[in-house]
């Protein structure tokens, strides 16, 4: 093996040691200690620093910088050294702690902390286990390269969905026992985690589903392919059926703790879909949507409860709504104007701005004759129709609010989807590209950026509508700036101008936090961790639409030309690739987001 | 006719925002007029408060300033906001504050407070500038090239790591600074009293500031700067290492704002995770307000902000007999701001080009 | 933009039709709890019969209590603190009605939205028999909504808001034994009246419903009792660092004596730059039990000296505080010392629950256990002269049942010390 791979492999060692030092001194790992994987065995505080371990390995063996064709003795090779360096790291952090007791600086480098990373063993032991696990792991991990393909997809999947199952044990359990099959729960799971005969089934059960795709699923494939358009058409159908069937059913299966969770994705889902097409359709980047959603969430609150100071009007919930909705459209007329113009960096300053200005207005004494100040407005009353309550309360409708909530969701899907479709759609599409060249191709710019600048609002106010129907009470402490990175960070993950992205982004940012309660704490840290990653690695994110991922590896193909950040020149190629794309868009079927 | 249309900002084709914006205009100037005189009017404060307000929001416009001076310096040369530069501020004066502890604890601080504070000073100029170059490094030198909204989003998702990995590694509580014996007391100028820690920040702010002039203006270093700030390509043909250079301004940024960390544990005693984002949001506002990418323009908006943001709330909404404008001076921090952004978007000084 | 029209349209027509099929809006129910019959000896009627079911444990299962406190962010101190007075209290309880006790314990993270997750998170397990908590009252607000909602007794260590236990708006499955504010701002009143002899004050508040009612009744009940004047009562907000200009107008007033009930972050500020501030050298400066712990002493450093700060009177009667709950204290936290005010309070709470548990407890032929939710609440409301350690509990039926002693300190040579009653 070659200096320069053996640098390198260190190097990625070295680096992956800071990262487990961050998680530890942090304190992640002791937090994850109460969430057993697979009950008396392994907890995720434990393997956490082990789960960096085949990451540096792998990456380490990768092929990159070496300056000399591998061999698999030397790819196995330097996922080793990376592992022990990491090891090493490890064990040296655990002698710092020891020998100088810094936990009156650093509050989570103590014993337990030490014992942790040790596994629970002694100094010796627990070093060599340190040292040599780490050269063992990464070196298994590198070997996932010289494996065969199939193998080492196997092993990785069956793994993850273990690791998985371990831990959402809350989700799965719940759902398991709601849908009847409770000797399958209690077989998988004991105690927080798993079962160890439950861990080793589902391992071999995933290796083998894994194995008979991989070696049937192109037969599978093709025959599809083969299918008249008639039935591939009528077979996308019937899932899309079952998964709405799914979708309805959902609340009864999930239970009452589980619903609640999955509201609170369902509203961050509406928020989500607004700021899509904010940002990711008009590429105004808002960073104060939290604003709306607190604008939604008074008015409600305003208009419906009978202890309102000020105005309590009372009105029904349903009549509310469409208030709700014009005022979100009109403060967003009047908030976007003076600010519209303002270059993409600016505008996102002064938005932020926005959004804390209405935190610290609803908070503030001077409003509080009219909007209760801390002690905000209480006795929101439930959304109802023909005699069901849509709260959770005894006796009323499962999941709370879910059901107008979905239905809320689902046309407001439609509606983002149509917009993108329509002339509004490309003309945002345009304005994103270049503006220059948008005006002078004859768009409006500033209606169309008022136009999605109000829209935004009225999802957001809706979406606050919803909250503030769900809780039933107001309280201002509520609108952090946390709401409106929470929002920001789900579409950057799911896929700037992309609505099944939202979805995803909605499910696994709040969805995760929700059912994971140690991540509570850490969750602002791997929002922030989540962001850069995304934006260093995949900026189009999770699931992209088309133009995006094109857009934003463009300049990866001119990485010369320009000067960085400055805008795209807007050429006369631009322009026509622009007007082709969005064409195509109309008439391919079913091809957009 | 056109002079009006001038002084409403209208310009030639008369569209609906520019009549609303002219509405603004004029909105804003009767507001403030109004709002003023009727405080001055009522009188709750004497002249003597209002003075020792002022005092106050020039010594926290000094840290502003300071602040401000990383955000402009970086600008200049990359066109980004470094969102994450409030935490740059933070994580000095967090990490000084064991410092300062141990050597507060051990005696040292008692018997050399001068030696003292320096090096407190030092680690804390230390630390923030390690941050900043980092983070240049790991998350914004990869993406030099993409498109703005990207390393913007960055910007925040490094701010929000920074914040809680901080929060993570000491904790949520807040933690107080020794007093320093050299700092306590006050000086009497005429009728006003002003603090010696007032003072010092404002010495220590206005020697920093000197400092970093003479380094862009007499250095070879500042030149090369200056350079790649006007044209980043041509200075790499002159021969500039422009990655050097732009690192060099992370650095220069970082110490600054560790700086002006310590001095505003010296006016508010206080560390807490949290502390570095609404500074950070403020001294952006105060380098727009002066103009950005304007290093004398940062220094300028700096301590008219602070000067703004302490006398603002009361003077123009104690007339309107709001109860309790300090709640609201975020508010006004912001609509400065937005204003400025409106109606001069080059700030007070002008930017340093005209873009 | 027509599509944009169309489907407006489509949205208005569709929620006017909701809106003329909804029946006239529910407001959240407090469900009426009936009493059951504690005294049946069959389980399975008192079960049926009990509006909320009961508890059911396995003979070898451990009793299920869960706590609902502030234990992460800048006030977990004081979360922190009463979560080490209900594991003080089931370490030296053993066994509860023959079965082991086991905590499963939430955050409620000091605001409305954590005590609505963290009651949501507890209500869904339906083995949990009580908890105990939330630490601040604006988590308590939502958190006695949603338990008692279920039938889930919420018995607070340290809520003090009044509103918790006012007749028009208290929950009927929630109790507390921290005392109600309005007992601590008389007191503080009368303090200032009596023993300090200032006329006038001024307040601040930073927001919080906590701090906002104790520094109304505080005021109301200065005014009334020696005729004093507020000369101001002013508000701020949590992260804000500068006050020069709310004590500049404060200061303007001349007020004798500065109230404020907040935390610590804001409180520690307000005091050092409250000493700086021209025209108020004289003024005294004064808390409440938000700011009763090390970390503000900490924080504020010299410029608390002198200060004073009304709390939970911590002179508990007997020698068992000191000889035995203490010990137990340091033993479990690894602290030298309590870190907050109402780790007593949450040890009380949690032997009231085990004693209401013992007294309802129902057992079937093969060893089960069950507890009857509304009989269960029932006891708790009924306790009288219960020995705790804050003294002799006796619960009223509103839910206040601290033997509501509220003692002031000084702080003297950076050490808080009792100095009255």
């Amino acid at each position: 093996m070659d200096v320069a791979t053996l640098r390198r492999a260190v190097t990625v060692g070295l680096v992956g040691g800071l990262a487990v030092w961050h998680l530890s001194l942090v304190g992640m790992v002791q937090a994850f200690q109460t969430r057993p994987i697979i009950t008396n065995y392994v907890s995720f505080g434990e393997l956490l620093p082990v789960l960096v371990i085949p990451i540096v390995g792998f990456w380490a063996s990768g092929s990159r910088g070496a300056t000399s064709p591998r061999s698999s003795a030397g790819t196995v090779m330097s996922g080793a050294v990376a592992g022990l360096a990491l090891g090493a790291m490890i064990a040296l952090l655990c002698f710092f702690i020891e020998a100088l007791h810094p936990n009156g600086m650093l509050i989570n480098a103590t014993p337990p902390l030490v014992q942790d990373l040790r596994i629970g063993f002694d100094t010796l032991p627990g070093t060599l286990i340190q040292l040599l696990g780490g050269a063992a792991i990464g070196a298994a991990a590198a070997s996932l390269r010289i494996v065969p393909p199939t193998a080492s997809r196997i092993f990785v999947v069956a793994a993850g969905t273990m690791l998985g199952f371990g831990v959402m044990k809350n989700l799965v359990f719940q759902l398991l026992s709601n849908m009847g099959f409770n000797s399958g729960a209690t077989f998988l799971y004991q105690g927080d985690g798993l079962s160890l005969p439950g861990a080793l089934v589902l391992f071999v059960g995933t290796a083998a589903v894994v194995w008979l795709w991989a070696t049937r699923s192109a037969g599978v494939v093709s025959s599809y392919r083969a299918l008249p358009r008639q039935n591939r058409q009528i077979a996308k159908i019937a899932a899309f059926g079952v998964a709405a069937v799914v979708i309805v059913l959902l609340p009864t299966v999930l239970g009452p703790f589980l619903s609640d969770v999955a509201t609170t994705v369902g509203i961050f889902i509406l928020l989500g879909l607004g700021l899509n097409i904010v940002v990711g359709f008009a590429g105004l980047l808002d960073l104060g949507y939290v604003a709306f959603y607190a604008l939604g969430m008074y008015s409600i609150a305003v208009l419906t409860s009978p202890v309102s100071p000020a105005f309590h009007p009372q009105l029904n919930f349903w009549l509310a709504l469409p208030i709700v909705m014009l005022i979100g459209a009109g403060v967003g007329l009047i908030v976007g104007a003076p600010v519209l113009r303002l270059r993409g960096d600016y505008l996102a300053i002064v938005t932020l701005g926005f959004g804390e200005i209405a935190r610290i207005i609803f908070l503030s004494e001077w409003m509080t004759p009219y909007v209760g100040g801390a002690n905000g407005i209480q006795g929101i009353p439930a959304p109802s129709i023909l005699g069901i309550i849509f709260r959770d309360q005894p006796g009323s409708a499962p999941g709370g609010v879910y059901y107008p909530l979905l239905a809320a969701i689902v046309i407001a899907a439609l509606v983002a989807r149509s917009l993108y479709n329509s002339r509004v759609g490309r003309a945002w599409a345009a304005m994103r590209e270049d503006e220059t060249v948008a005006e002078a191709t004859g768009i409006n710019t500033t209606v169309y950026k008022l136009l999605a600048f109000s829209l935004g609002a009225v999802f957001g106010g809706v979406a606050g509508a919803f909250y503030a129907a769900k809780i039933g009470v107001v309280f201002p402490q509520n609108l952090d700036i946390l709401i409106s990175i929470n929002a920001l960070a789900l579409i950057i993950l799911g896929g700037m101008g992309s609505i099944a992205g939202v979805l995803v982004g909605a499910l696994v940012l709040v969805g995760l936090p929700g059912i994971l309660r140690e991540f509570a704490q850490y969750q602002l840290l791997i929002f922030g961790a989540v962001l850069v990653a995304m934006m260093l690695f995949r900026p189009e994110g999770l699931i992209p639409n088309r133009s995006r991922r094109a857009e934003l590896h463009e300049a990866d193909e001119e990485p010369a030309e320009g000067t960085g950040g400055e805008e795209a020149p807007g050429t006369v190629a631009n322009v026509s690739r622009l007007v082709t794309e969005s064409a195509s868009v109309r008439t391919r079927p079913g091809g957009s987001p | 006719m056109a002079m009006v249309r001038r002084l409403l900002g209208l310009h030639e084709r008369l569209s609906v925002v520019d009549v609303v914006l002219a509405l603004l205009r004029i909105g804003v100037v009767v507001l403030v007029v109004t709002g003023v005189w009727a405080t001055l009017n009522k009188g709750t404060f004497t002249l003597k408060a209002w003075e020792s307000l002022a005092v106050s929001g020039v010594a926290l416009g000094a840290v502003y300033a300071l602040i401000a001076l990383g955000y402009t310096l970086v600008y200049g040369i990359l066109f980004m906001i470094n969102f994450a530069h409030g935490e740059v501020f933070m994580s000095g004066a967090f990490t000084a504050y064991y410092v300062a502890q141990w050597l507060f604890l051990s005696g040292f601080l008692a018997q050399n407070p001068v030696v003292a504070f320096l090096i407190v000073l030092l680690v804390a100029m230390l630390v923030s500038a390690t941050i900043a170059v980092v983070l240049e490094r790991v998350a914004y030198r990869p993406l030099r090239n993409a498109p703005r909204l990207v390393p913007l989003i960055t910007a925040i998702g490094a701010s929000l790591f920074l914040q809680n990995t901080f929060r993570g590694l000491y904790g949520a509580g807040v933690k107080a600074y020794p007093s320093w014996p050299m700092f306590t007391g006050s000086l009497h100028f005429g009728d006003v009293e002003i603090r010696v820690t007032q003072i010092v920040v404002f010495v220590a702010a206005i020697l920093l500031m000197l400092g970093l002039y003479w380094f862009i203006e007499r250095t070879r270093t500042g030149r090369a700067m200056r350079a790649v700030s006007e044209n980043k390509d041509v200075a790499a043909m002159m021969g500039i290492n422009v990655d050097r250079v732009i690192m060099t301004t992370f650095a220069i940024g970082g110490l600054l704002a560790g700086a002006a960390g310590i001095l505003y544990t010296l006016l508010f005693n206080q560390v807490l995770f949290s502390m570095g984002f609404v500074p950070g949001i403020k001294a952006f506002t105060a380098a727009v307000l002066g103009g950005i990418g304007n290093p004398v323009g940062a220094m300028v908006g700096g301590l008219v902000l602070g000067v703004l943001e302490s006398i603002g709330p009361y003077l123009l909404l104690d007339g309107f007999n709001i109860p309790t404008p300090n709640q609201l001076t975020t508010v006004v921090a912001f609509l400065v701001l937005v204003l400025v952004l409106i109606f001069r978007p080059t700030g007070i000084l002008g930017t340093k080009d005209a873009t | 933009m027509q599509r944009l029209l169309r489907w407006s349209a489509t949205i208005t027509v569709l929620l006017l039709v909701l809106a003329a099929c909804a029946a006239p809006g529910a407001s959240p129910s407090s469900s009426a709890g009936g009493s059951a019959v504690a005294s049946g000896q069959d389980p399975t009627t008192v079960c049926a019969a009990d509006p909320f079911g009961c508890v059911k444990y396995g003979p070898t299962d451990p009793i299920n209590l869960g706590t609902s406190l502030a234990i992460t962010g800048a006030n977990s101190s004081l979360g922190l603190d009463s979560q080490y007075g209900v594991k003080v209290a089931i370490a030296l309880r053993g066994k509860v009605a023959g079965h082991d006790v086991k905590e499963t314990d939430t955050d409620d993270g000091c605001s409305a939205d954590g005590g609505t997750t963290s009651a949501t998170q507890l209500k869904a397990d339906p083995t949990i028999v009580a908890v105990v908590g939330t630490s601040c009252s604006s988590a308590g607000i939502k958190a006695a909504e949603i338990l008692s909602a279920s039938g889930i007794f919420l018995l607070s260590p340290s809520n003090t808001a009044p509103s918790l236990t006012d007749p028009a708006s208290h929950q009927p499955f929630y109790a507390r034994t921290a005392h109600n504010d309005k007992i601590q701002g008389a007191a503080m009143a009368d303090f200032a009246c009596t023993v300090l002899k200032v006329k006038s004050a001024a307040t601040i508040n930073d927001g919080s419903p906590y701090a906002q009612q104790l520094q109304q009744v505080f005021a109301d009940n200065f005014k009334s009792k020696c005729a004093g004047t507020i000369t101001t009562q002013e508000a701020i907000t949590v992260g804000q660092t500068d006050f020069n200009s709310v004590l500049t107008k404060i200061a303007a007033g001349k007020p004798n004596l500065l109230y404020y009930p907040i935390f610590v972050a804001e409180g520690a500020l307000i005091t050092q730059q409250a000493k700086q501030t021209a025209g108020l050298e004289h003024t005294i400066l004064a808390g409440a039990d938000g700011i009763q712990t090390p970390d503000f002493l900490a924080a504020a450093g010299s410029a608390a000296e002198g200060m004073y700060m009304s709390g939970p009177d911590l002179a508990f009667s007997g020698t068992f505080y000191e000889s035995t709950f203490i010990p137990k204290y340091k033993e479990i936290s690894g602290e030298s010392a309590p870190i907050s005010v109402f780790h007593a309070h949450a040890f009380d709470a949690t032997n009231m629950i085990f004693d209401a548990i013992e007294k309802v407890k129902l057992t079937d032929a093969a060893g089960n256990l069950y507890i009857p939710r509304t009989a269960l609440k029932d006891a708790i409301f009924a306790t009288a002269n219960f020995k705790g350690i804050t003294g002799n509990l006796t619960c009223n039926s509103d839910g206040d049942c601290a033997n509501a002693k509220i003692s002031v300190v000084q702080v003297k040579s950076g050490k808080y010390v009792r100095i009255w009653p």
